[in-house]
């Protein structure tokens, strides 16, 4: 008898003879013969549970953790300080062993809580409506751009190449199947190159994708890119760091049409890639457009404020192939790990994460580059992440790093062939000045 | 416990009260403008709450006792298979191994998370009869959009440009025409027989050259084994087509048939349906897709190969459909799967011998007060349709509301589209006789109470946090976030 499955042989007896069966198989006559597997799953186990731990915890400490290793490594996923209430209260099991809200009268705390992160992910965008989350910042991407192509009856994209590699191949991918065009523009100094923005822009671009802070950590100037955007009828796209939004300009403020991006740096831990959090904000005028759930509020037959999932009609459930998404379960937990993130960092707090991140993102900068050992790559005004070149290859310069428990920066050349030994530091809120002194001290002795 | 809390926490927040608390910045502060150019920064305050930590603590707390999850009671949801989410699981899952690894890391610091990604893939394919898996969708129609884009791949790189069709069965869950319509796909139906399998002539008639492929669940919507199979496969593959599994009923047969066997090419599974893995009330789900010999070439970059004891990121494959997530898919998820497919090992069949039988007890005890209307034996889920047709002008929405009541979450209803009045039920293998019993009864007496005093069902739900919503108001007079005064 397994632990999860109550029914022991003698109520299964009992069972098969209250429906007229003889044996369990009687219940299995309906598949053929041929079919039916005649050995047993060549899988590992049953173990105890006390087996699993130890199996488990072998497994775990062959990796190195953010606990042994000292992290400077960013590029997309974010050591950030995780409030210790976010675990527990997401882990409170009515939350997380729940189904989409289909029932809303037995539903209003997810309800709620997604109605909450709708609110404070729009204030933070500066936008009007954001949706229930899609699978992580790349997919929210490649979602949009199928938006715009859909909105604007457009066949072409255009995407600088400061947006990260990954979300761009993501992208890519989506885009074929469509035959969406995507035109990439260079970029110049770690920014998007403009010139060759403007020409790359045309009355058949259905949106234009930059990246905000960049790949780079910089924080590119917008203004121009938007009315580039705007003046040929294309929709303005911003993918953001929403940390980074505790100091910077709102994209609302600067324009955006859509707003994505991904919301790990959110009360979410690295887990080796996912599950992580794709946010989705955009206009009003836009709404009826937007891929995947979406809460609003309503009242019940007493008049009572009640939280509902709704323009419902856009989704597969209902339209089948002409929805406008084919996205379902989507990251229901994780935006709730969100809003209670963002809840308890609230209004302050938020402000001083992205200002501790740029503080000692800056200190590291100055430390990293006083010998002139490894200069800056470009000189532009950057947020948490900032990109160095040197003599020595970068992979050189991550396991000596390693060496000394420490987690280098991201080797850029993987992705930007020009960007040989270029290695993207990042510095959060978690590092202390004597880690970051000691990683200058080691960098300066490579 | 619910007690009548109806705040948002924008509602709860007062000036000058907060939450957190960080060390003093340790490093000499510059004046932000003189970092950043003051026209990009931001001068005014953030629109975000002002709490204590007690505050967001109680407000938290209260929103979820106006919740019902799978620890609640019964959540017999067809289709979505609300089995116990064990919790060790959840334990193993937030391991610092495991939770607090970044996805770039050097792969000689990460051995183990990549052991384990592999470990899971042998197990996967080996329960579906496949040769690989990716692990990288991120939920079950993430992971039909793939599949599809396999089946794509796969005719372009013979040439056979001429395949833009995906049949589709009139039963199906609605994701599968709108993941193939977002692979760029056209769609055709296939319509269902009377007892709900696929139509064969109908299938003949809309075979031909220009089908990419068909998309199936077998156990179908309905529950029902397709016991024309071979048939379907056979002519399927005779008219140059693939063959695609949704595995969101994989619960009932584990380990007694695998779709590999039964025809299929391409699969995915619903990791948080079929391997226990939380819903998370909505979410992060996992959807790992599988698929025969000769497709392996297009699966997602990239695979985890083994290379003598050390295991490696492949991203050496040139056929690849490219990347359709970040990094490596929801690896939380894959190690929960993984705990809960090493706490059963082959005994997996017997959580599927448990939810067929489950299934078909239910069924027989419930088809006395509600209208079933296919009868014979079903696999994990069945569909009813509605009270029987004696009692008049009560909905299955009445019923379901009804259910509330009663605390157990309402089944699947009003789907598949092909049953009217339709109750798709599911127990799973994790509910004990006790409670399916309890369940009829309680069944029974709402049959009662719809003959007896129907307003009762028609204003229903009376005991619950809120009662029966306006879905038209909210989605005519769109509140999408709180503002004052709204």
């Amino acid at each position: 008898m397994h632990r999860y499955i109550p029914n022991t042989d003698a109520d299964a007896k009992k069972m098969l003879e209250a429906i007229g069966a003889n044996s369990i198989d009687d219940v299995f006559k309906d598949i053929p013969k041929e079919l039916i597997l005649d050995r047993e799953l060549n899988v590992d186990g049953p173990y105890s549970e006390m087996e699993i731990i130890n199996r488990m915890c072998k497994l775990s400490n062959k990796n190195k953790n953010t606990n042994d290793l000292t992290c400077f490594l960013g590029a997309g996923a974010y050591d950030h300080y995780i409030p210790s209430i976010v675990k527990h209260l997401a882990g409170r099991s009515e939350f997380y062993t729940a189904y989409t809200p289909y029932q809303p009268e037995i539903s209003q705390g997810t309800l709620q809580a997604i109605f909450e992160y709708q609110t404070m992910m729009s204030n933070l965008t500066g936008m009007d409506v954001t949706n229930a989350s899609m699978y992580d910042g790349a997919t929210a991407c490649a979602e949009a751009a199928m938006m715009a192509a859909d909105k604007k009856k457009r066949k072409s994209i255009v995407v600088s190449e400061t947006v990260n590699p990954e979300t761009r191949k993501v992208l890519k991918a989506y885009m074929k199947l469509h035959n969406i065009e995507i035109v990439e523009v260079p970029m110049e100094g770690g920014v998007t190159d403009l010139e060759k923005l403007k020409s790359a822009v045309s009355k058949e671009t259905a949106g234009v994708i930059v990246q905000y802070p960049n790949f780079f950590g910089i924080v590119e100037d917008m203004s121009e890119i938007e009315k580039v955007t705007h003046e040929n009828k294309a929709l303005f796209i911003n993918y953001v760091d929403p940390i980074a939004l505790g100091i910077l300009k709102s994209p609302g403020e600067l324009g955006a049409d859509i707003v994505v991006g991904e919301g790990q740096s959110l009360g979410s831990e690295l887990n080796y890639g996912g599950p992580y959090l794709g946010f989705f904000a955009t206009t009003s005028k836009l709404v009826r457009k937007i891929p995947g759930r979406v809460v609003g509020q309503s009242e019940d037959v007493d008049g009572k404020r009640a939280f509902v999932l709704t323009l419902q009609a856009r989704e597969q459930h209902i339209r089948r192939y002409k929805a406008t998404s084919n996205i379902c379960s989507n990251q229901g937990l994780v935006a709730l790990m969100a809003s209670i993130y963002l809840t308890t960092l609230g209004k302050k707090g938020i402000r001083e994460i992205a200002m501790q991140n740029v503080q000692k993102a800056h200190y590291a900068f100055k430390e990293l580059t006083k010998s002139g050992k490894f200069k800056p790559m470009f000189d532009k005004p950057f947020f948490n992440e900032f990109a160095l070149t040197s003599d020595i290859e970068s992979s050189k310069v991550n396991e000596e790093l390693l060496n000394h428990n420490i987690l280098g920066g991201y080797e850029l050349g993987k992705e930007y062939s020009q960007l040989e030994n270029g290695l993207l530091v990042c510095v959060t809120e978690k590092r202390t000045k004597e880690e970051i002194d000691k990683l200058a001290k080691v960098m300066e002795v490579i | 416990m619910y007690t009548g809390y109806d705040k948002l926490i924008f509602e709860v927040s007062r000036e000058g009260r907060k939450a957190y608390s960080l060390p003093k910045c340790d490093v000499e502060e510059v004046e932000l403008d003189k970092l950043i150019p003051s026209e990009f920064l931001n001068d005014k305050d953030l629109d975000l709450p002002e709490v204590s930590e007690v505050d967001v603590v109680r407000h938290y707390t209260q929103l979820s006792t106006k919740n019902y999850g799978v620890d609640s009671g019964f959540y017999p949801l067809g289709s979505c298979t609300m089995k116990y989410n064990p919790k060790i699981n959840e334990d193993m899952a937030s391991l610092p191994g495991f939770s607090k690894i970044h996805p770039y890391q050097p792969t000689e610091t990460v051995q183990g998370a990549l052991e384990l990604m592999y470990e899971l893939e042998q197990s996967l394919a080996e329960i579906a009869g496949m040769e690989r898996m990716t692990l990288q969708p991120a939920a079950g129609a993430h992971g039909e959009l793939v599949g599809l884009m396999v089946i794509k791949a796969y005719h372009e790189k013979r040439g056979d440009t001429k395949r833009t069709k995906i049949i589709v069965p009139d039963s199906a869950h609605g994701t599968n025409p709108a993941s193939a319509a977002v692979a760029g796909f056209d769609i055709v139906e296939v319509k269902s027989n009377k007892s709900g399998a696929v139509d064969l002539e109908d299938l003949k008639s809309v075979l031909n050259d220009e089908i990419a492929g068909l998309m199936l669940t077998n156990p179908s919507t309905l529950g029902l084994f397709e016991t024309n199979m071979k048939q379907i496969a056979d002519l399927v593959h005779e008219a140059g087509g693939l063959l695609y599994y949704d595995g969101a009923n994989m619960n009932a047969i584990m380990g007694i048939v695998r779709p590999g066997d039964m025809g299929f090419d391409v699969l995915h599974y619903n990791i948080h349906k079929t391997f226990s893995t939380p819903h998370g009330g909505g979410g992060p789900g996992s959807g790992p897709v599988g698929v025969r010999k000769d497709l392996v070439e297009f699966l997602p970059t990239p695979l985890v190969e083994k290379e003598e004891d050390k295991y490696v990121l492949n991203y050496d494959m040139p056929n690849s459909i490219g990347k359709i997530k970040s990094f490596y898919g929801h690896f939380g998820m894959m190690v929960r799967a993984y705990t809960y497919i090493l706490s059963n090992g082959p005994g997996l069949k017997e959580a599927s011998q448990k939810a067929v039988l489950n299934a078909n007890y239910l069924m027989n005890k419930l088809k006395e007060k509600y209208y079933l209307p296919i009868d014979q034996v079903c696999k994990h889920e069945f569909v009813l349709g509605g009270l029987n047709k004696e009692i008049l002008g009560i909905s299955t929405l009445d019923v379901a509301k009804r259910m509330l009541d009663y605390r157990y979450h309402p089944p699947t209803v009003y789907f598949p589209l092909i049953v009217s009045e339709a109750m798709m039920i599911e127990p799973t293998e994790t509910e004990s006789v006790e409670t399916l019993d309890k369940f009829v009864e309680v069944m029974n007496k709402i049959a009662d109470e719809a003959k007896e005093n129907p307003e009762l069902l028609k204003n229903a739900p009376h005991d619950t946090p809120v009662r029966r919503i306006d879905e038209a108001k909210a989605a005519r007079n769109l509140v999408l976030k709180w503002e004052k005064n709204n």
